[in-house]
């Protein structure tokens, strides 16, 4: 018992080495300067230095050749802004249309519906040159706006078919029982519906959201330096003077963050099963 | 007319035809058991009278409203489902409160009135749970309190005993009918089990692909099944269908199946058809060896509360089910047995259709 035990955690150890070691090797790297991360051998003793965190919120970047520039934190906004605003836009737009899916037949349904997924597995170059010529024409290219529209491709399937699933889960003798109670279509719809498929709902806007954060082809292409997300914003530290891997840590740590506050935060509403209990199955 | 009125109600799937034409009337304070086998349409009628199924056609008028154009919200119906749909986010009591809480009553009021029939219920207890924390029993009344607590014109319930304990069933089935008749609603009562049927419907009306076969007294539907189809369904254990060929007679027809021969006082018609002769299990007993009982071997026998169920086989192969007072016979004997021929059924075996026969005479010796 006591060996099976042992054996357990072991491999537990290894498991969680195996995929957390690139993410603690990178906390450790941004503490550290240039020199002290390409020693050969690299050792884990050091002093830790908050040099690349300065770097990044003050915005000037010491190196051999002088003083850079970096707008890290104006990237990060950015990164923020456009991911918001795109998963909020795609959940107004897409939980209606998945109840919808869900809910109702109707002509060309189906394929409508594998048609939005599909723009979830076509390669984003396929469509970028495209799109940047008509962005130029309509007057859209560098704008945030633009930005959030071209995001819509990466949420809007995916909160469209996880959320579907949540809905067709829920029977709907619940909301047909609620509007005999009396109440119109719409407050079967908010009051029934929605909370019914909160869970889901939760999973597919993190979900989107992280999809929508780690963006970078879009945004390289359709976007100027102001507007671009830390995605891209990176590529700054590649510089004339080397590449700059503590500051590459430490920003990663910094766009890491809100993902990561998020997904506890929604971590709630993801493990809740609200409709367990309800229907007799 | 008050209450329930529904007529020519036609409902289709692609090219399935669900209901046929479907006319109903059910006054209030009635109680009118829905009553057929699976598939035969009973639920997508309701939905169909709760506004739910956008594709059927026909009229709903209730209380003297033609409401087959509004919506199911504006149609002042209570319904119970078959799987309870409680609503899981909220408690005992929200959901009892929901029909209250539409119709813009003062909270004050809605408490009383939600306490009120939850104590009539008896889940006064568990109102602050979720349905989760519910046992079955419980979440059945509570959903038949939401169905009760608006005071509808009309009750819809979808076969509500179907998910709960045997014993609870039993309570429910005693003590649902002085409920629905207090609530004063029309009330329609889907169920597939002719114990519940009797023991709850002013009426019964037999649902069959799509067609009411039947509509009468439950006690009528049983003794006088309008089709052979009917008498299947509404029994248990189900009548013995026989074929047979009856001959005319002076005393009426004379019927030979199986080795009982018994004379009918039937319509003199249906001498020479194919016919089918319907003996219930119960109206068959032991008897005397004689010319008209039958001689059959015991297969097989099961108590059913006080009587015996016993399978029974005659010479030419066919079973025969008879339901027997007394001491069991030992499989494999030979027994005699007698037919009521008072109760004795006869249908056309074409059309299904039961001979009318208003007096029949005991069998007697051919």
């Amino acid at each position: 018992m006591a060996l099976h035990k042992l054996l357990r955690a072991a491999a537990l150890t290894l498991v969680l080495l195996f995929f957390l070691f690139p993410i603690f090797w990178i906390v450790v790297m941004s503490f550290q300067t240039n020199e002290e991360i390409l020693r050969l051998p690299p050792s884990l003793v050091f002093r830790p230095t908050l040099a690349n965190y300065t770097a990044l919120i003050s915005g000037h970047l010491q190196t051999a050749s002088g003083i850079l520039d970096i707008t890290f934190l104006h990237n990060l906004w950015n990164s923020i802004l456009l991911s918001t605003c795109s998963v909020l836009l795609a959940l107004v737009l897409g939980v209606p249309a998945a109840y919808a899916f869900a809910r109702f037949r109707f002509r060309l349904g189906e394929d409508i519906a594998f048609t939005m997924l599909s723009f979830r597995f076509a390669p984003p170059l396929l469509v970028l040159l495209p799109l940047s010529l008509y962005f130029q024409d309509l007057g859209l290219n560098d704008t945030y706006i633009g930005l959030i529209w071209i995001y819509q491709l990466i949420c809007l399937p995916l909160i469209l078919w996880i959320v579907r699933g949540y809905f067709e889960d829920a029977s709907p003798d619940i909301e047909y029982a609620y509007r005999i109670d009396g109440h119109s279509w719409w407050r079967a719809f908010t009051r029934i519906a929605i909370p019914l498929a909160g869970p889901g709902i939760a999973a597919a806007g993190l979900l989107s959201f992280i999809f929508a954060w780690n963006n970078f082809v879009f945004a390289l292409i359709l976007a100027s330096a102001d507007k671009q997300p830390v995605t891209v914003g990176a590529l700054a530290f590649v510089t004339a003077s080397g590449i700059q891997y503590g500051q590459i840590a430490a920003a990663i740590v910094l766009s890491i963050l809100p993902t990561l506050a998020l997904a506890l935060y929604a971590q709630r509403w993801l493990v809740e099963g609200l409709s367990l209990g309800a229907v007799k199955g | 007319m008050t209450g329930l009125e529904i007529s020519a109600i036609h409902a289709r799937f692609g090219r399935h035809e669900v209901l046929r034409g479907v006319d109903l009337a059910v006054a209030p304070g009635e109680t009118l058991v829905l009553f057929g086998p699976s598939g035969a349409g009973k639920t997508v009628l309701l939905r169909a009278i709760a506004g739910l199924e956008p594709g059927a056609l026909g009229q709903v008028v209730i209380d003297g409203q033609d409401v087959s154009a509004r919506g199911p919200e504006a149609r002042n119906i209570g319904m119970a489902f078959q799987n309870f749909a409680l609503y899981p986010h909220m408690s005992a009591r929200d959901n009892i409160a929901s029909p209250l809480v539409a119709r813009g009553l003062p909270a004050d009021e809605i408490a009383t009135r939600v306490v009120e029939i939850a104590q009539l219920l008896r889940i006064g207890h568990v109102l602050s749970h979720p349905p989760r924390a519910l046992s079955n029993g419980q979440k059945q009344r509570t959903a038949l309190a939401r169905a009760l607590v608006g005071r509808p014109r009309v009750l819809l319930l979808d076969d509500p005993l179907r998910n709960v304990d045997a014993k609870l069933r039993y309570e429910m089935r005693l003590e649902l009918p002085r409920l629905l008749r207090e609530s004063q609603a029309a009330t329609l009562y889907v169920t597939q089990d002719y114990r519940e049927a009797m023991a709850l419907g002013d009426r019964v009306a037999v649902l069959r692909a799509g067609r009411i076969e039947q509509c009468d007294a439950s006690e009528t539907v049983y003794d006088w099944p309008a089709t052979a189809a009917v008498a299947r369904l509404f029994g248990d254990p189900p009548v013995n269908l026989l074929a047979c060929r009856p001959v005319a007679d002076p005393a009426g027809l004379r019927a030979e199946a199986a080795g009982f021969r018994l004379v009918l006082d039937a319509s003199a018609e249906a001498a020479g058809k194919a016919c089918l002769l319907g003996l219930r299990p119960e109206t068959l007993s032991l008897a005397a060896a004689g010319p008209d009982a039958a001689r059959l071997e015991v297969i097989a026998t099961t108590p059913l509360h006080e009587r015996l169920v016993v399978l029974l086989r005659a010479g030419d192969g066919t079973e025969i089910v008879a339901s027997l007072l007394g001491a069991a016979p030992a499989p494999g004997a030979h027994v005699h047995v007698a037919a009521d021929a008072a109760a004795a059924l006869l249908f056309d075996a074409a059309s299904g259709a039961r001979i009318p026969a208003r007096r029949v005479m005991a069998g007697i010796a051919a």
